[in-house]
């Protein structure tokens, strides 16, 4: 083999693939936590109706021979599966890289030597700031110190980690204690996610978006952090898109890279894609994996540019961001099939506009929101925080 | 960034594993999966913690005996380079 060869040593994974890439299981509505920003739908999945571990099993086994890398064991908490040791360990036998995304919080360390044991591949621990009152004031539970804690286990296992921040306007100023807890830690890899306004985030958009000047303030963080830790931790960040020019290229284009399945068993192609009532989703209890990929309706009614509308049909970016999000374009025009509304060329962005006039006229800055922080801890004065419940 | 001298030992950090996909060899690690084609396949399964960055060269230096033996090396850093920059390696 000659030199040229070498000249194609690195290519990435990319997008021309038929199939997808990754299984996000959202394998209960459970949790400990009441995040106001959860990804998770309005109305919960119950228990009663959460698939069992056999048809999990079938779905991993089918999953891999579809060609799908990853899966990534979400919720709702993860854990709160008694048989999560084995999900994991199914998954990672039929071939698949193992992904947990947890709180922490139903976790000892007998458990987590046997998650590692049964193959975990990458351990992902969601915080909600950088101190106990930011986390109880975010998830209206006690859960910072158990996450310094497993923080601790995990040192001393072999194991990736991840550590990931959903940041909004009440914690980005304590960016830098947050990247100091990443880099007294294990991790390799550390995400700084801006809320996306679905679901519970929606409810609770009001106080959740950040101003102007403390988006700006965290870009220039993140990309001093990068450079500084390069080599050491990868660090990476999710942007609002209410403050982007043009929409994210939402799951990579629907039903392109992504599939999810719910607590009982449905595909969607995103975690809030049953916002679009008009949908009919398949469930992996009736139909192969494979069988659902290629032919659910929800899954084809919104691939490839068909079902476009102006300005998207003939614009240049239509195969970069593929429209934008289909769930933003239902939330805040109520039709799924127009543009992005957080798209400056859609005729629904005055909309996203006049939000963020709000939000920046009404606290002036940063310094005022860290005022009113502040005088909020100091009075103890209720925030009107939509909480997620829990299924029954 | 560690230098990468040619006695440090690299070694594949923890989550980061050869899979399988489609028939073809993959990187797997933390929200990536790298395409590995002969050349590549042959660096990563010398990433033990056993092969310096030197024998590595001259392995596959021997391995590819028809290619300028300067390009093989300066490939072999550059894919190196690229798998410390996605956290992908640590050195022994």
């Amino acid at each position: 083999m000659g030199p040229r060869t070498f000249a194609g040593c690195v290519n990435a994974m990319t997008n021309a693939t038929s199939n997808p890439l990754a299984l996000i299981a959202e394998i209960t509505h459970r949790c400990p936590l009441h995040c106001v920003y959860c990804s998770n739908p309005l109305e919960l999945t119950a228990r009663a109706v959460e698939l069992p571990t056999e048809t999990w099993s079938r779905v991993f086994r089918e999953a891999a021979d579809l060609g799908v890398l990853q899966i990534d064991f979400t919720g709702g908490e993860p854990l709160a599966r008694t048989d999560i040791v084995e999900l994991v360990r199914l998954a990672r036998s039929a071939g698949l890289y193992v992904n947990l995304i947890t709180s922490g919080l139903p976790l000892d360390e007998p458990k987590l030597d046997a998650l590692l044991a049964a193959g975990l591949d990458h351990f992902q621990l969601s915080f909600q700031g950088a101190d106990e009152i930011i986390a109880a004031e975010i998830s209206n539970t006690k859960s910072h110190t158990q996450k310094l804690r497993v923080l601790e286990w995990l040192k001393s296992r072999r194991v990736a980690v991840t550590l990931n921040f959903v940041i909004h306007r009440h914690n980005l100023r304590q960016l830098p204690e947050m990247l100091a807890i990443a880099e007294s830690s294990s991790a390799t890899r550390v995400e700084f996610a801006h809320v996306q306004y679905y679901g519970w985030a929606f409810a609770n958009r009001e106080q959740l978006l950040p101003t102007r000047a403390q988006l700006d303030q965290s870009l220039a963080f993140f990309q001093q952090a990068q450079q500084r830790l390069a080599g050491k931790i990868r660090v990476e960040y999710v942007v609002p898109d209410y403050y982007a020019k043009y929409p994210k290229p939402c799951m990579g284009g629907w039903g392109r890279k992504l599939i999810l399945i719910t607590p009982s068993g449905e595909a969607l192609p995103c975690h809030a894609a049953k916002i679009i009532s008009k949908l009919q989703f398949d469930n992996v209890k009736d139909r192969s994996l494979a069988e659902i990929w290629a032919n659910s309706s929800a899954l084809q009614k919104f691939r490839g540019q068909s079902w476009m509308q102006e300005p998207c049909k003939s614009c240049d970016r239509r195969e970069i961001d593929f429209g934008g999000c289909r769930c933003q374009a239902m939330l805040l025009s109520g039709d799924s099939a127009a543009t992005d509304p957080v798209c400056t060329l859609s005729p629904s962005r005055p909309q996203v506009d006049s939000q963020l006039t709000s939000i920046n006229n009404g606290l002036i800055s940063a310094a005022v929101t860290a005022t009113l922080d502040a005088n909020r801890q100091a009075h103890a004065a209720p925030t009107p925080w939509r909480y997620r419940v829990n299924p029954t | 960034m560690t230098a990468l001298s040619p006695d440090s030992k690299p070694r594949l950090a923890a989550g980061v594993r050869l899979g399988e996909n489609n028939q073809q060899r993959v990187l797997l690690m933390p929200e990536r999966a790298l395409r590995l084609n002969g050349p590549s396949l042959e660096i990563v399964q010398r990433c033990d913690g056993n092969h310096t960055v030197a024998q590595i060269v001259s392995e596959l230096q021997q391995l590819y005996s028809k290619a300028q033996p300067e390009k093989v090396e300066s490939d072999i850093r550059g894919y190196l380079e690229l798998l410390q920059k996605e956290r992908a390696l640590n050195f022994e």
